[in-house]
């Protein structure tokens, strides 16, 4: 990356592997319970983090010696929560569709430990073109595994991809249920997130020494 | 500039200071976007109508295709044909006006406006409520009146309009809500859940009025059994199910003696 130094580099690739949101810092762990049934809800939601998480990111690290220490955290909640409605409305106005499909999410954006994670431990320590690409890297980390728990949940649980019948129609019984194969319903629990997770933190550990904490 | 920032003095001034702003902000952009907000509301309103009576965009297996912004104005006015507003109190209605006598009575409100929300808790209060009815055409031509409901889901509100037929008989669903889970509770708006319903009947053979169950272990996913009053649930959405079939049951029944009167005549 020749925009980048190198210490700007690894503040996006370090959530990405060895220092990931999800599965190191086990942050976030709530909506990706929740929201990772299908891939179509993780990847938009994985963006509505991207957006706030480097915006919010961005102001708190600008405002962050003016902010009194005593009631930071009540601050922290009053930037995101003001930008996610702020957000919200414009979209209402002149995106409608789209605030539609997002309406659900923003719920999920304020309450997001990830997000209130970010701003504690980075943005407050840091200048804001630091703190921007700490929060894109970060969501961008909580996206990936968002986005691999909700491929296999869709796939195993409703045999599709983005809503696209990709293993045939299970109903008509075509593709592989001709067969014998059935979809696996018990998927679509949020308990089976919490699942893939582990088998996620077990594959990254086994593969990384150095992450097994004693 | 230093400021100490742990005084007491600093701390009761910024958090002032931060309310007027954050708040000021807030209530600035909500009151600048509310006209445009409102016009998408309303077009929402009466696209959900339209998509219930079958006008509208759908093609094939496609996602839900609402008939478009440009059109729906049009639509709207040329396909529904009456807008209908029954006063309901304690089983029975006690008044059946038009458009032009509800709007005279209230404030020139269109009847498709009505908050059903509003006129629950009306009920609950003792007084009569408004139900409104839209009369319209499928596109095959079938008289349908599309009524709107609302209960609640899992998380938060959910509602929809259903158009039924002058037996009761459901001609077209629509279903929305207002946080139900992503890929779980959130399906009601999918198609392969409200096609479902169509043609499920909401009286009995006896002319009671039955309602339709979203049922688990239904067994039937192709929905071929019409008169058994329930529809296939959806995997891990039981409780906004059940919101779906309240809100049905409890919503649908007010318009049974219309729809009597309706039979006779």
């Amino acid at each position: 990356m020749g925009l980048l130094s190198k210490k700007d580099a690894k503040l996006i690739t370090d959530p990405l592997t060895d220092n990931n949101p999800i599965t190191i810092q086990v942050l976030g762990i709530c909506s990706a319970l929740a929201i990772t049934a299908e891939l179509k809800a993780s990847l938009v939601m994985g963006i509505a983090v991207l957006f706030v998480l480097g915006v919010g990111n961005v102001v708190i690290s600008l405002m962050r010696n003016i902010i009194p220490s005593k009631i930071r955290i009540i601050v922290q909640l009053i930037v995101v929560a003001s930008l996610v409605i702020i957000v919200d409305q414009v979209l209402k106005a002149y995106a409608f569709e789209l605030s539609k499909t997002l309406s659900v999410f923003i719920g999920l954006i304020i309450t997001n430990c990830i997000i209130m994670g970010r701003f504690e431990a980075f943005a407050l320590g840091n200048g804001p073109w630091r703190s921007f690409l700490d929060g894109i890297g970060n969501a961008l980390g909580y996206a990936v595994i968002l986005i691999i728990v909700g491929f296999f949940r869709e796939l195993l649980g409703s045999g599709s991809l983005f809503g696209f019948p990709v293993l045939g129609d299970a109903i008509e019984k075509t593709g592989v249920y001709s067969i014998g194969y059935e979809n696996n319903g018990f998927m679509l629990m949020p308990p089976m997130a919490l699942i893939i997770v582990g088998l996620i933190i077990w594959v990254q550990r086994s593969r990384n020494k150095d992450l097994i904490e004693d | 500039m230093a400021v100490n920032t742990d005084k007491n003095s600093y701390t009761i001034l910024f958090a002032i200071a931060m309310v007027v702003v954050v708040g000021s902000l807030l209530a600035f952009t909500a009151s600048s976007l509310r006209p445009n907000i409102e016009e998408n509301e309303r077009m929402e309103k009466q696209q959900n109508i339209l998509y219930a009576m079958g006008i509208n965009g759908n093609e094939g297996t496609s996602d839900i295709t609402f008939i478009s912004t440009a059109e729906v104005a049009e639509a709207f006015s040329t396909k529904v044909s009456e807008q209908i507003v029954l006063e309901y109190k304690d089983g029975q209605i006690i008044q059946e006006m038009t458009r032009e006598e509800y709007m005279e009575a209230n404030n020139k409100q269109e009847p498709y406006l009505i908050d059903v929300k509003k006129q629950q808790t009306r009920t609950k209060e003792g007084k009569s409520r408004f139900l409104p009815l839209f009369k319209g055409a499928t596109k095959d031509g079938d008289t349908v009146y599309v009524a709107p409901i609302r209960g609640k889901g899992l998380w938060d509100a959910i509602w929809g309009y259903i158009a039924l037929d002058k037996n009761m008989v459901v001609k077209g669903a629509f279903f929305d809500h207002a946080g139900e889970t992503p890929g779980l509770g959130a399906n009601i708006k999918q198609r392969y859940f409200m096609d479902d319903f169509e043609g499920e009947h909401l009286l009995s053979e006896s002319g009671a009025f039955k309602g339709i169950n979203v049922a688990k272990g239904n067994n039937d996913p192709r929905n071929d059994r019409k008169e058994d009053h329930a529809v296939d649930a959806l995997a891990g959405a039981t409780i906004t199910g059940d919101g779906i079939s309240d809100m049905i049951r409890n919503d649908l029944k007010l318009y049974l003696p219309y729809f009597k009167n309706l039979k006779t005549n």
